[in-house]
């Protein structure tokens, strides 16, 4: 064998444990912070290691982890959607509206309340499908037509009940927030079962793959026949309508729509995603690491609240700890700036 | 309307706006021949790929495969079972593996649509075994060479049954043992019948490969022939046009060794040491004095490309000292080489050379801003003056100095990048590939316009591994595996002792090396 040839098989091989290796120690790398976090939950307070609160860590960020799963979709394709957050609040606020007595500040239909769960859906999907649409046929710039998405929606979403709240909603209407399955909450299924369900459609389908393509190698996935547009579109309608799921599920969970449900959400989303390597450039991020990107974030969140920081203090520590995980993560090869 | 022929086109005109990109183009490939397609940038050689490949529908003219109508453009993946097109961009997916770039959007499946990974990584192992590259399939595409990136695309692209290729220049980004290696590689292709479209700007390349040449210049179809039957210099009339002036010179230029040897070096180079992803250079030590022209040749991953984004100050140097003008320079500082008089042609001007959304004007001046101001404030006047003057100087054809040079044709964005490096007259000019990808016309202008920056009293180290480039420098300096291999001192060079030095062949010995290094 020559220099050259050895050289090269050297390479190769040594290109082949290392590609095996990072792709295992980037889908774990969060594990050992996990692991970390609970120990120091574990000396914080007598009560974090308990099941009572593991379940309500769970309820608290199975919506957030909903919307989640909507944008490491759009991620994935390239895209972003700032307008999930807003998206998630007027979708459920519009179900309640629909639902509740007019003394309520509701419309006066009383529709059914399961009705009104699929209509809360179906609003989320067009405003995706809307969102889609302009990007991907009128080749608006995302950043910029999701950003006023989010003010307006968010708008409209103050506007219908003119700011009030509204509450005493029906227990069907609040099943998927508040109600329990095998001491479990429904909402913690529902978003494992989100979570799940993606990813397999992700990592087993054409157009899971397609997702990847698309966000790689645009033209690439073009000239390999995948029908772009209609995907883009699709997923924006899909993450829409996931996003109004997660909004639902937060409606149950407290009870009540306010005129400011969803409020700063988004910021929480995408710190999630990234953390659990969904790249912001796309073609990159698959949904175990997007759930272990929640898990994280709420962990840190239940932590805080038992360990008494002062409520003035919450959002600063909370911060600092995102942008921790963000460093961590970036070495362990996670999201990279483009340079 | 004859199926024995894999591919035809029968008079294809397209136009984008008012310009008529084509006019009445015919072309066709018998099974087993390999057709080459030459012509200047903007000739319209693109045009015919994407029409050919099903990407674009041509205005009027129709598109045959095998004798029958081709499919709708808007059936990408009926076109990619008829024609198999390698295009200039990489068209695999960075961020994917090879496998599952081997079989995009046509991933082996289980009944009830869930893909099969093991059926898809095994069958990809195969095909790419059989076409003798030992890429791992795992790996994702972005991180195998470019070389195997350009084997997996035509193994893709053929593993599909298609008897007709479309190679868009596929050696653009290959160094010569690349090429050869391709070459040997779709010959036995040609011996199974596969129909061959062959684009490429070398002219040797179309000799070596090809059976018939089509010649196209401004959209409309000039010569085609059997190469045989067809000079070089033929060639070169016809894709020029007979008025051109440059018909027939396009490659040979007369170098004038004019350096005094006793002159003080512009740029010292002293046992640099430097490593980035493009190669490493393991101890290289040269001098270049003014009116002197230097050229460094290697193959890819040999340290020539790192030694010169090192001088440009792109590459923080891990050894080794950098002299320009009697002052060392600080170790991965663009800017500070900039002021003391480096001007940079970088490798790929796409990336580096030069800002797509800006105008020529804006590009052009971008390293004498500085120059251009009144009061610490950038002067629009005095920009819009300077940058009319450099255009002129380099022979930008533009529509004005505000176009963008995204817009502008691959030769005239070289000038602009070329034209960037020499308006601050800089003592040193360090020019990587400076010609790669351009037609031959602006080829000799850009060499013509680092000739003239040499004669001016700068020192040039021209990396490049085209041997027209090459014609420029008084001596070549051969880096293999990061070491200087070889110095040819005396023109006309030999092509085939250049090429077997960078190979790492037949040069001088290791003790000749270094006597040579120590004397500098």
């Amino acid at each position: 064998m020559t220099n050259a040839s050895l050289d090269e098989a050297v390479a190769a091989g040594w290109t082949r444990r290392r590609g095996a290796a990072v792709s295992l120690v980037q889908q774990f790398a969060l594990i050992p912070v996990i692991v970390v976090l609970c120990v120091v939950g574990a000396f914080v307070s007598d009560s974090f290691l308990t099941l009572t609160n593991f379940t309500n860590i769970g309820q608290q960020v199975s919506a957030l982890g909903v919307v989640v799963v909507a944008e490491t979709l759009i991620l994935v394709t390239g895209s972003m959607d700032l307008s999930l957050q807003s998206n998630y609040g007027l979708s459920a606020m519009v179900a309640a509206w629909l639902v509740a007595p007019a003394a309520q500040f509701g419309l006066g239909t009383e529709l059914n309340p399961l009705l009104g769960l699929v209509a809360g859906i179906v609003v989320g999907g067009l405003i995706g499908a809307f969102n889609g649409t302009l990007i991907v046929k009128a080749k608006i710039n995302g950043f910029i037509l999701t950003l006023a998405m989010y003010i307006l929606l968010a708008g409209v979403q103050t506007g219908i009940v003119s700011g009030h709240t509204i509450y005493h909603l029906p227990k069907a209407f609040i099943a998927l927030g508040a109600f329990y399955f095998a001491d479990i909450p429904v909402s913690v299924w529902v978003a494992a079962l989100v979570f799940v369900v993606a990813g397999l459609y992700m990592r087993y389908t054409r157009t899971g793959r397609a997702l990847y393509a698309i966000g790689g190698n645009r033209e690439a996935a073009r000239a390999a026949g995948i029908t772009v547009d209609r995907i883009r579109i699709g997923v924006f309608v899909v993450g829409g309508a996931l996003a109004a799921l997660g909004g639902l599920m937060e409606a149950g969970r407290v009870v009540a729509v306010t005129a400011n449900q969803g409020t700063n959400l988004i910021f929480t989303v995408f710190a999630a995603a990234v953390i659990g390597g969904v790249s912001l450039n796309g073609g990159r991020g698959n949904m175990l690491g997007a759930a272990t990107g929640v898990v994280l974030l709420g962990l840190v969140q239940n932590i805080l609240a038992l360990a008494q920081v002062q409520s003035y203090w919450i959002d600063a520590v909370d911060g600092a700890v995102i942008l921790v995980a963000l460093a961590l993560s970036r070495v362990v090869g996670g999201e990279r700036s483009t340079e | 309307m004859d199926p024995s022929y894999v591919i035809e086109g029968v008079g294809l005109s397209r136009s984008f706006g008012r310009t008529r990109a084509l006019s009445d183009v015919s072309l066709a490939i018998e099974p087993g021949e390999c057709l080459g397609l030459v012509g200047r940038n903007g000739a319209g050689k693109s045009t015919v790929v994407s029409i050919l490949s099903g990407l674009r529908r041509p205005d009027t003219g129709v598109v045959r495969l095998g004798g029958e109508p081709a499919p709708p453009v808007g059936d990408p993946a009926a076109w990619r079972r008829r024609v198999a097109c390698v295009y200039q961009h990489s068209m695999l997916v960075p961020t994917l593996t090879v496998a599952e770039n081997m079989f995009l959007n046509r991933q082996p499946r289980r009944r009830g649509g869930v893909l099969r990974w093991g059926a898809m990584r095994t069958e990809a192992a195969r095909v790419l075994r059989d076409w003798g590259v030992d890429v791992p399939v795992t790996a994702p595409a972005g991180a195998i060479s470019v070389e195997q990136r350009q084997i997996v695309e035509i193994a893709r692209a053929l593993s599909t049954g298609t008897r007709c290729l479309i190679l868009d220049e596929p050696t653009a980004a290959l160094e010569r043992a690349g090429v050869r290696r391709l070459f040997s590689r779709l010959r036995p292709l040609l011996d199974q019948g596969v129909g061959i479209l062959y684009i490429s700007h070398h002219l040797e390349e179309v000799y070596e490969i090809c059976d018939r040449v089509t010649v196209l210049r401004d959209g409309r179809h000039v010569v085609t022939a059997p190469v045989a039957d067809i000079r070089q210099d033929e060639l070169v009339t016809a894709m020029v046009g007979p008025e051109d002036p440059l018909a027939g010179t396009a490659t040979t230029i007369e170098a004038t060794p004019t350096a005094d040897p006793d002159a003080e070096p512009v740029l010292s180079v002293h046992d640099l040491r430097a490593t980035d992803a493009r190669g490493t250079v393991a101890g290289v030590s040269l001098a270049v004095r003014p009116g002197e022209c230097v050229g460094l040749l290697g193959l890819a991953g040999s340290g020539t490309t790192t030694l010169a984004d090192a001088v440009a100050g792109l590459v923080r140097p891990t050894g080794g000292t950098l002299v320009v003008s009697g002052l060392p320079l600080p170790p991965g500082r663009p800017d500070v080489a900039l002021r003391r008089g480096v001007g940079y042609v970088p490798e790929d001007r796409h990336d580096r050379g030069y800002v797509a959304q800006l105008g020529v004007g804006d590009n052009i001046t971008m390293t004498v801003a500085d120059r251009l101001t009144a009061y610490g404030v950038l002067s629009p006047r005095r920009q819009r003056g300077a940058a009319r003057a450099l255009a002129a100087r380099f022979g930008v054809v533009s529509a004005g100095t505000g176009q963008a040079v995204g817009e502008l044709s691959g030769g005239n964005q070289q000038k602009v990048v070329v034209g960037r490096a020499l308006a601050r007259d800089p003592e040193v000019v360090v020019a990587v590939a400076p010609t790669q990808g351009v037609d031959v016309a602006s080829k000799r202008s850009l060499l013509g316009a680092l000739d003239a920056a040499r004669a001016g009293g700068a020192g040039v180290l021209l990396v490049s591994d085209d041997l027209a480039d090459l014609a420029l420098a008084n001596r070549i300096v051969v880096l293999v595996r990061g070491r200087m291999f070889a110095e040819f001192t005396e023109p006309p060079w030999d092509r085939e002792a250049l090429i077997a030095a960078s190979e790492g062949l037949g040069g001088p010995d290791e003790d000749g090396t270094d006597e040579e290094r120590a004397q500098q």
